[in-house]
């Protein structure tokens, strides 16, 4: 009880400082337009397509074109990376700003724990994050609104639930490289460099690889968005993000830790 | 209230605080004095739990720090030396949410807000940001954030640095009025701070502990009393006796539980007391193992101690006399 109520006053204090500066307009802002810009864009290309089929279709048997796959999954997957540009600039201030201001002190010596500070802190980026997944989302009601055949909402919900269990890990590590400077922008760099390295690691994945290849391309982020993006929900995919997770949280409780036995 | 037994804190090879050991009693007001890097902030890091000790104990209301932590937080309020303060956020918010960490049940959260920024003097800027607030300001927000949860201790490091001389003033009254009620360590590198506010001084230079007194008394011995160090073996009383007896000792304080077990002896500035001294002890048939001169040692801390206020229609006399 006493736990969940200090984790909540955290969440709300970084609520606080992401809407009492600029950061959450800005990263809301840029997110929606991004998400509006490449639906528009995608869905252009779709009507082109379907054009193109039903000329086909004249000549009997066209690709069958689903709205699901060709829309929906297409925006998400560019969202996933345009997520990888936006988290840093949500999680480079958590630990990095409270070190140089002093602050952490205040919340070191208050009655609360360090996992608390922790979860506090990463809960409070997620919920942001969160939030801007919703109101990209809101882009695709227009498809259930004009579209003949609506598509179906199993694979949206799969689809956003892959991008905020993405950006989960993402802030994780966010949350894990504040802690180790007291420089925003050497955190917000470092995240930057670290979650690239993580998705490209996903480019080596190669059915005919090595075994030490396979390793590393199923440690990379990117290899477990397609199932979930396509509508799948594999409990392998999700059990891999929220322990990456978790992992990411435990190494910043680590590094906070050893930081007061060293300082 | 407060036991700090042979605390010892090391960065590296570099030793900050060196076997430190003191008490605080309850509703005390204990004046932490010494020069800069002489180990202040590092001890009440560690009483706070900031900051884990190399070797020793320390424990607070009956905690130790070490193994419960959260039940020593619970207990203590803390200012650092910068107050540490979020400057996007207004008064009222900020200690709102200390007051939501520091576990104030939701009920109370506003009566204790409100006595806080009453006592504090914050009243008239609860509604601004942070960032706007002057430094004397910032520093009765921090203040009023440490007393916000009622803590039976109050760690306050160097609580008016940085302040301007009418701020100073009603900084010290505050806190002298929340002695009493609340166990306070005070810290400061000002000398008269400590005879206006606290009721007993310790002294620390290079992580040790080098006197502990009443205000008065030290600036007894700063004034040109010297102290000799008389380390006796024998029956403790006869000796003590004997030292009372040598013309021209002012004081016999016998050996504390804690320091180095040898009796301080008080003489008058100018007369040197030490031959007579050893043939008092010598007489009386007890063995003498060691005779020193203390209060040169003291004198060189005092020495790199801020003497004197910064302004001197605030000075009090007894600051003058020291200065004399």
């Amino acid at each position: 009880m006493n736990a969940l109520r200090n984790v909540s006053a955290l969440v709300e204090k970084e609520w606080r400082h992401y809407f009492g500066s600029p950061i959450a307009y800005v990263a809301l802002a840029m997110w929606t337009l991004l998400f509006g810009a490449f639906h528009v864009l995608i869905f252009r290309q779709f009507l082109l397509y379907s054009m193109r089929s039903a000329q086909q279709m004249e000549f009997g048997g066209a690709p069958k074109l689903s709205l699901n796959e060709m829309v929906i999954g297409h925006v998400l997957q560019n969202m996933a990376v345009v997520a990888l540009f936006i988290t840093p600039m949500l999680t480079m201030r958590l630990f990095a700003e409270e070190k140089r201001q002093g602050t952490l002190e205040l919340l070191a010596t208050a009655p609360i724990t360090g996992m608390q500070i922790i979860l506090g802190k990463f809960l409070g980026a997620l919920s942001l994050f969160a939030l801007m997944i919703a109101a990209g989302l809101l882009n695709f009601l227009l498809l259930w609104q004009y579209a003949t055949v609506p598509p179906e909402w199993k694979p949206v919900a799969t689809g956003a639930l892959a991008l905020l269990l993405l950006g989960a890990c993402f802030i994780a590590v966010g949350l894990f490289v504040s802690t180790l400077t007291r420089n925003q922008i050497v955190a917000g760099t470092l995240t930057f460099g670290l979650l690239l390295g993580l998705w490209i690691l996903g480019w080596m994945d190669d059915p005919s690889a090595g075994p030490i290849t396979r390793v590393f391309a199923y440690l990379g982020l990117l290899t477990h968005l397609s199932e979930l993006m396509k509508g799948v929900l594999d409990l392998k995919d999700i059990v891999f993000y929220v322990s990456f997770t978790v992992f990411g949280l435990f190494l910043a409780h680590q590094s906070v830790e050893s930081q007061r036995w060293r300082a | 209230m407060i036991e700090v037994e042979n605390l010892t804190k090391r960065y590296g090879r570099h030793t900050a605080v060196d076997g430190i050991s003191f008490r605080v009693n309850r509703g005390e007001i204990l004046g932490f004095l010494g020069p800069n890097g002489a180990g202040k902030t590092t001890t009440m890091r560690i009483l706070t739990c900031y900051l884990p000790a190399t070797e020793g104990t320390a424990r607070v209301a009956g905690f130790d720090v070490f193994e419960q932590p959260l039940e020593v937080k619970r207990r203590v309020g803390y200012i650092p030396e910068t107050p540490p303060l979020y400057p996007d956020m207004d008064v009222e918010t900020f200690l709102d949410f200390c007051a939501k960490i520091k576990g104030i049940p939701a009920g109370e959260r506003k009566a204790r807000i409100d006595e806080a920024v009453e006592k504090c003097r914050v009243g008239d800027v609860r509604r601004t940001l942070i960032g706007r607030l002057s430094k004397g300001y910032r520093q009765r927000v921090g203040l009023a954030q440490a007393i916000l949860a009622n803590p039976e201790v109050l760690i306050l490091d160097e609580p008016t640095a940085g302040l301007d001389p009418k701020q100073i003033i009603e900084t010290r009254e505050l806190i002298k009025g929340l002695g009493g009620d609340h166990t306070i360590i005070l810290s400061t590198h000002i000398l008269p701070e400590v005879s206006m506010t606290c009721g007993r001084v310790v002294i620390i230079n290079k992580g040790k502990v080098v006197a502990e007194d009443t205000p008065d008394n030290l600036m007894h011995r700063l004034k040109g009393a010297a102290t000799l160090r008389v380390e006796v073996r024998g029956d403790l009383g006869t000796a003590e006796s004997a030292l009372r007896g040598v013309p021209g000792v002012l004081a016999v304080r016998p050996p504390g539980p804690v320091g180095s077990g040898a009796f301080e002896v008080e003489a008058a500035a100018g007369a040197d007391v030490r031959a007579d001294v050893a043939r008092a002890v010598i007489g009386k048939g007890l063995d003498l193992v060691g005779l020193t001169q203390a209060g040169m040692s003291l004198e060189e801390i005092f020495l790199h101690l801020t003497t004197t206020e910064p302004v001197h229609a605030d000075v009090p006399p007894k600051a003058q006399e020291v200065t004399a």
